[in-house]
């Protein structure tokens, strides 16, 4: 059964995701680890729907995909609206309230 | 090889098209889905109407969202009215009961209030007033769907429609470098949030077989013991909602989002959006993990006593009341949890239950009277700051009196509303009878006082301070804002000197045992 490294593939991408999310200091890169947590959760629920042999699994993944594009074009736009007020996407410079 | 992966194949297909075959059409109640569609009218023509309208009558739209919140009031009302208890559709996955009426008339209500806190505010904004209502009625709309949601899926997707519509409403004020600050910040941590309690569902939906929250519930006392792939999902979906309700340590966006959105935004992020992710996680804890309390009991009893303590440590040293009254948030928010930290104790689900939707009814009127007050001050002082509000008392005495009257309520101070919601909560602490729950309310205890410390010193600046730069001009406040003052105040007395009510209408959310699932 393939199952189990489909799962193991979608742990290290998880992984992988949440270190970009706590490391990189560039909103887009930033936005991307997400994308690679999102992937992770998709590979999750069709490894499982075809373990369980089930089609909730599908059908949730469509719905995680389509609504991770929402949110892309959302976060590309607040980036860009960023970006044109102070020229710059690095998170460390969005620091202008403390405390 | 070859033909083992065929037959897989075959398989796989005939799984999807068994699964498709039999199709019938689902069972609409109308009836129980018409605040939904009321909803979904309206915010449909105020994009319409902003669309073809000219601009010098735009004020119109402020009213237009205020009616559609109230039009969608009256099929609330009906439904409470009717007999019928429990109105199920689509197998259970979304289900109109009692506690769901409750929640979906405080979140309506919560959302006229910010409406007419937004419309002079907007008005005198020079940003764009159709999309703002527009989100606004979404994300309202998102609100009111995840009180019905009983399904992974339908959870996820109402909430992230709620979502959405406020990362952008957070960032409203596009040329503000402060606004485009706190939309990204919230985005970016809501998007994770929101990304790791998915890995958590995925988990779920994997052991149950089902993204429906009673069959997990059920695959929870099947299995007798639970498997570590239920643990884990468990406390990834906890931590998801963590972030949505700004618990300590998942909190850092709420300061600079509260600080840097608009102020009614802000007032509506720190009670509807809050109060959603309460009902959501209150909704997954007592219908899909009522059998493994024994994993997220001490794990949300960490995070209310962190989120009680450190929103009021750090709200003691601001000196800005938007930034203040974010702590207090996060820090009210712990006292919500407080009784979810006890559920799974003695049957304490019931008075767990009733102390949640109780503290929410109180919190936000309460809140939402505080940002009111907020908003109408800031009108004349141009400034966020706790010292600009010297004096107020001596040139503006009904909004002294009503800060102080919120300020109280926040505080606990009997016989105002807030008291009763602590009432409530530390209720249902004591009567869970153990180390946990007697543990807890002394945290909580002991976090009150420290919170009139802050909440001690705005009365302060108020009532015996001298007015700052000796502009004593009254202060003028529009019609709006003056009911949404009145509206507030009203419901946070009332419910303070008859406690009845707000313990009524949490026992009516109690009634349906297990949400009708």
């Amino acid at each position: 059964m393939l199952v189990n490294q489909f799962l193991l593939l979608a742990a290290v991408l998880f992984c992988i995701g949440v270190y970009g999310v706590i490391a990189r200091k560039n909103a887009v890169l930033v936005l991307m680890s997400i994308e690679l947590i999102l992937n992770a959760v998709n590979l999750n629920f069709i490894a499982f729907a075809l373990r369980n042999g089930s089609t909730d699994g599908h059908t949730f993944a469509l719905y995680v995909i389509a609504i991770a594009a929402a949110e892309v074009g959302v976060g590309l736009g607040l980036v860009l609206l960023v970006y044109r007020n102070r020229k710059t996407i690095s998170l460390d410079d969005l620091s202008e309230m403390k405390g | 090889m070859a033909s083992s992966q065929a037959s897989r194949a075959n398989h796989v297909l005939n799984t999807v098209v068994n699964a498709v075959a039999p199709w019938v059409n689902p069972v609409i109640d109308y009836h129980a889905l018409a605040p939904e569609m009321v909803l979904a009218a309206g915010l449909c023509v105020v994009l319409l109407a902003d669309l073809f309208m000219d601009e010098s009558r735009k004020w119109i739209l402020s009213s237009l969202a205020g009616f559609t919140l109230l039009g969608a009031m009256l099929p609330v009302l009906t439904l409470g009215l009717h007999d019928t208890d429990v109105r199920s559709m689509f197998d259970g996955r979304y289900v109109v009961d009692n506690f769901s009426l409750v929640v979906k008339a405080l979140f309506l209500l919560a959302g006229y209030v910010v409406v007419l806190l937004s419309s002079n505010h907007v008005e005198e904004d020079e940003y764009w007033r159709g999309e703002y209502y527009f989100l606004l009625l979404s994300s309202i709309l998102g609100m009111v769907m995840i009180s019905s949601s009983r399904d992974l899926v339908s959870i996820f997707v109402a909430l992230e429609f709620l979502s959405i519509p406020a990362y952008m409403l957070a960032a409203w004020r596009k040329r503000d470098i402060k606004s485009n600050e706190a939309g990204v910040k919230y985005f970016l941590l809501g998007v994770f949030a929101s990304a790791v309690m998915l890995y958590g569902m995925s988990l779920l939906y994997g052991v149950a077989n089902s993204t429906l929250l009673v069959d997990l519930g059920k695959s929870i006392t099947a299995t007798g013991s639970l498997s570590s792939l239920h643990a884990l999902g468990i406390v990834f979906v906890i931590v998801g909602f963590a972030f949505k309700v700004s618990a300590v340590p998942f909190h850092t966006w709420a300061p600079d989002t509260y600080e840097g959105a608009p102020a009614p935004i802000t007032a509506f992020l720190s009670v509807a959006s809050k109060a959603a992710g309460f009902i959501a996680l209150a909704t997954l804890l007592f219908v899909a993990f009522p059998q493994a309390s024994d994993v997220w009991q001490p794990f949300i009893w960490v995070l209310s006593a962190l989120t009680m303590t450190v929103g009021n440590v750090v709200a003691l040293r601001q000196t800005n009341i938007v930034r203040m009254i974010a702590y207090s948030s996060v820090s009210q928010g712990g006292f919500v949890l407080m009784p979810l930290a006890v559920a799974g104790i003695n049957n304490g689900g019931a008075s767990a239950l009733r102390a949640v939707v109780v503290y929410m009814l109180i919190y936000a009127a309460t809140n939402l009277g505080m940002f009111g007050v907020i908003i109408a001050v800031s009108r004349k002082t141009r400034s966020a700051e706790i010292s600009s509000w010297g004096g107020l008392f001596s040139y503006a005495p009904g909004l002294g009196a009503l800060a102080t009257i919120f300020l109280a309520s926040l505080a606990g101070i009997p016989p105002l509303g807030g008291w009763v919601g602590k009432f409530a909560a530390f209720q249902s602490m004591l009567t869970s009878v153990s180390g946990w729950g007697y543990s807890l309310a002394l945290i909580g205890a002991v976090n009150s006082v420290v919170a009139f410390g802050y909440y001690g010193s705005v009365m302060r600046e108020i009532w015996m301070k001298p007015v700052p730069d000796g502009d004593t001009t009254p202060i003028r406040i529009p019609g709006s804002l003056k009911l949404a003052l009145v509206f507030t105040a009203a419901t946070t007395l009332v419910l303070g000197i008859l406690p009845g009510v707000a313990m009524h209408f949490g026992d009516i959310a109690r009634l349906t045992s297990a949400f009708g699932g």
